[in-house]
């Protein structure tokens, strides 16, 4: 299965040249045109059917843009102490509370280390309930010195967490599903055509540090829709207040109809619907007003882009290890496959 | 021996304290392969006896203990398919969240200690921490298969494979005490090279972490002349004053103070001095939370010593240690050992200062 290497490839934001190979190796096969663009995305063109051209306005093609972020949150080295420590700073959204003992890799060259903490038998009593901020955290590769540590690390090396994926059985885990997962799906969904439309998959950088990758790709493309596919919010885990879980692991796709970036197009939330309605899909409503994604930055783009998101529910994103439904990403790629399919002009207003 | 691959065999191995069946299999089938006999006791200890040459009759043993037993978690509560948990032994619950576990139930199934995404978390959640009793394990299944495969009173081990550092250095879960064991594994296989007088008892101990348990027993059924306790100790790492640990990678610690004889701290650091090994002293006024806690005051008392391996990150899954120094644990124990002869006791033994001669 793809998503295990892609979970497994190191690709922090603005260093996602692993995750661009590995997805670039899966879909050549299945795509007309392909470009890199000047920022790092990932730019891909399935051509639609024959019956596509029908569907065109003035006799062109439907152009519908796909995307997914390769990018995931890590850490990034800031300096290098003389006994050889590795001081660091977040890349993207990181809860400091997560990183304490935890295994890493560092730079290209993968360069093992961990993050240390102060043994509980020397903490005072009181300092057991202070959280411990990221700066005052360091990685420890093994060096004894300065001199050591720059022979395999330096300044700027970006750092991701050394977590191995696997199948739980009607789950998996692994790191960064937000967003190899809705990469993984976008690869399906090359893979699964042509449609009657113009398929530009595009995997996009730097969505963690404020969507910028998605911006500059959509302004190229000017599609006529726009579709994101993520690994998004699942907190469905027991707590003692009544409150939302964003989405619930196993109850299908979330299907996003406000979030703190955009209010999706009400026209393709019908059609997402009537599609999963028709073919007995499941699929669930994420909680409005949670997170934000690419289409915050689509949808705006030039003149406006008529923009929908389907995201495959992952519990513990923006952590070392993150766990999603093997049903949910199943069903994620069948909607989208499906409503690909059913995707006309009419849709969004446009004369056939 | 390939001090690395031992270590991460039995750092990979499962063994909270009174739970230690598939660690104790392993301890016996490496102490197995340099003692002439090995055997378990009650409590679980691996006891591996190594026969000396001495003519002395009965003839004087030494115990060497390694604790086998790591600190864990056990399941207190399921709820809607999520385990609810606390500690065995002394974990720090702000390095649990995020790691990735073994529940070990009907059948052993991995696991997670969740975290809520920052997304949704407002800012001031940030600053506190979460105490044990709210942190729940996700093994990823429906509820009804998890009623089903995990019961209340399971226990859970850290999930952490060993990683290779830089220069000497290793990192993974466990390694308090398993590092000890390997380091008396390595003596073993030293001294089958060495002519030795005294027996040796190589001995894994049980529950150690949770109260010395298995040392009491063990010291008490073996009554040693002498014994000495290896454990991890601090090592310097960030944020920790030089005087709390000592240096990483610089040799194996000898403990001195009142939890130890003080000739043996001696010969300790003479042996150590004549192999031109590195050594360090570590100071320890009191309490030492160590097996020689434990075999010093067993029967009518036992001449004990300890001995260090420094250590980063204790009680988490990212222990880290010197190979190095677990190697010159091993190499100071067998010299150490190879010159216990029969007198070697009188030294031990309190003599009367001599009396001023009058004039």
């Amino acid at each position: 299965m793809i998503l295990k290497e892609l979970s497994e490839a190191f690709g922090v934001s603005g260093h996602e040249e692993a995750v661009r190979q590995i997805i670039f190796d899966a879909v050549r096969d299945d795509v007309d045109e392909y470009e890199v663009d000047s920022i790092g995305n990932l730019i891909t063109l399935r051509r639609g059917s024959a019956q596509a051209r029908k569907h065109g306005t003035s006799g062109a093609p439907l152009k519908v843009m796909v995307a997914a972020h390769m990018d995931e949150v890590g850490l990034m080295i800031t300096h290098i102490e003389d006994n050889g420590q590795l001081r660091f700073a977040k890349v993207g959204g990181i809860d400091d509370r997560i990183l304490l003992a935890k295994a890493v890799y560092v730079g290209d060259k993968k360069v093992p280390g961990v993050i240390g903490v102060k043994p509980i038998h020397l903490q005072e009593r009181k300092e057991r309930n202070q959280v411990i901020k990221c700066d005052k955290m360091t990685i420890d590769i093994g060096a004894t010195s300065k001199a050591e540590a720059e022979q395999m690390v330096g300044i700027g090396d970006y750092v991701a967490f050394a977590t191995s994926f696997a199948d739980l059985g009607p789950t998996l885990k692994g790191k960064a599903f937000d967003d190899r997962a809705g990469c993984a799906v976008l690869v399906e969904i090359i893979k699964g055509g042509p449609y009657p439309c113009d398929l530009y998959g595009v995997f996009t950088v730097q969505e963690e540090v404020g969507l910028r990758g998605a911006r500059v790709a959509a302004y190229a493309i000017e599609p006529d829709v726009a579709f994101v596919l993520e690994g998004t919010i699942c907190d469905d885990m027991p707590k003692k207040k009544d409150v939302s879980p964003t989405t619930e692991l196993g109850k299908g796709p979330a299907i996003t109809v406000m979030d703190r970036s955009f209010i999706a197009d009400r026209r393709l939330v019908q059609l997402l619907v009537d599609t999963a309605t028709e073919l007995g899909i499941p699929y669930q409503f994420k909680q409005p007003l949670m997170g934000g994604t690419d289409a915050g930055a689509i949808h705006k783009t030039k003149m406006g882009v008529p923009s929908a998101v389907v995201s495959v529910p992952s519990r513990y994103i923006h952590s070392p290890v993150c766990l999603l439904s093997k049903s949910d990403f199943e069903n994620a790629v069948r909607l989208m496959q499906e409503t690909l399919r059913r995707l006309t002009p009419a849709t969004i207003g446009k004369n056939e | 021996m390939d001090i690395i691959s031992l270590l991460k065999n039995l750092s990979e191995t499962s063994g909270v304290s009174g739970y230690e069946d598939q660690v104790r299999e392993a301890v016996v089938e490496v102490f197995g392969r340099y003692a002439d006999e090995v055997r378990t006791d009650t409590l679980g200890n691996v006891i591996a006896l190594k026969r000396g040459t001495g003519e002395m009759e009965p003839r004087r043993s030494i115990m060497l203990a390694g604790h086998t037993d790591e600190i864990g978690l056990m399941v207190t509560q399921i709820e809607k398919g999520f385990l609810h948990f606390t500690g065995v032994g002394g974990f720090d619950p702000r390095v649990l969240l995020g790691q990735e576990v073994i529940v070990h139930g009907r059948r052993t199934l991995p696991g997670i200690i969740g975290s809520r995404p920052p997304h949704v978390l407002p800012p001031e959640e940030r600053e506190k921490t979460i105490p044990m009793d709210r942190l729940f394990i996700d093994v990823g299944l429906p509820p009804d298969e998890v009623t089903a495969l995990v019961h209340v009173g399971d226990l859970v081990t850290v999930r952490r494979e060993l990683t290779p550092l830089q220069g000497d250095f290793v990192a993974g879960k466990a390694f308090d005490d398993r590092t000890a064991v390997v380091a008396i594994a390595a003596c073993l296989e030293q001294l089958a090279g060495m002519r030795h007088a005294w027996d040796v008892y190589a001995v894994g101990t049980s529950q150690e972490e949770v109260g010395l348990r298995g040392a009491i027993t063990s010291a008490y059924g073996l009554a040693p002349d002498v014994g000495i306790a290896i454990d991890v100790t601090f090592g310097d790492q960030p944020g920790i004053l030089a005087a709390e640990t000592v240096e990483m990678n610089k040799g194996p610690a000898i403990v001195y103070g009142p939890n130890i004889h003080p000739v043996l701290y001696e010969a300790l650091v003479e042996t150590a001095k004549s192999l031109e090994l590195p050594y360090q002293v570590e100071p320890a006024p009191g309490r030492t939370g160590t097996d020689a806690w434990a075999i010093q005051v067993t029967r009518s008392g036992i001449p004990t010593a300890l001995i260090g391996i420094p250590l980063r990150n204790m009680h988490t899954s990212v222990e880290t240690v010197s190979v190095k120094d677990v190697e010159r644990t091993g190499r100071l124990l067998a010299a150490f050992i190879a010159r216990l002869d029969a007198e070697f006791m009188h030294r031990l033994a309190w003599r009367p200062a001599e009396a001023p001669e009058e004039k």
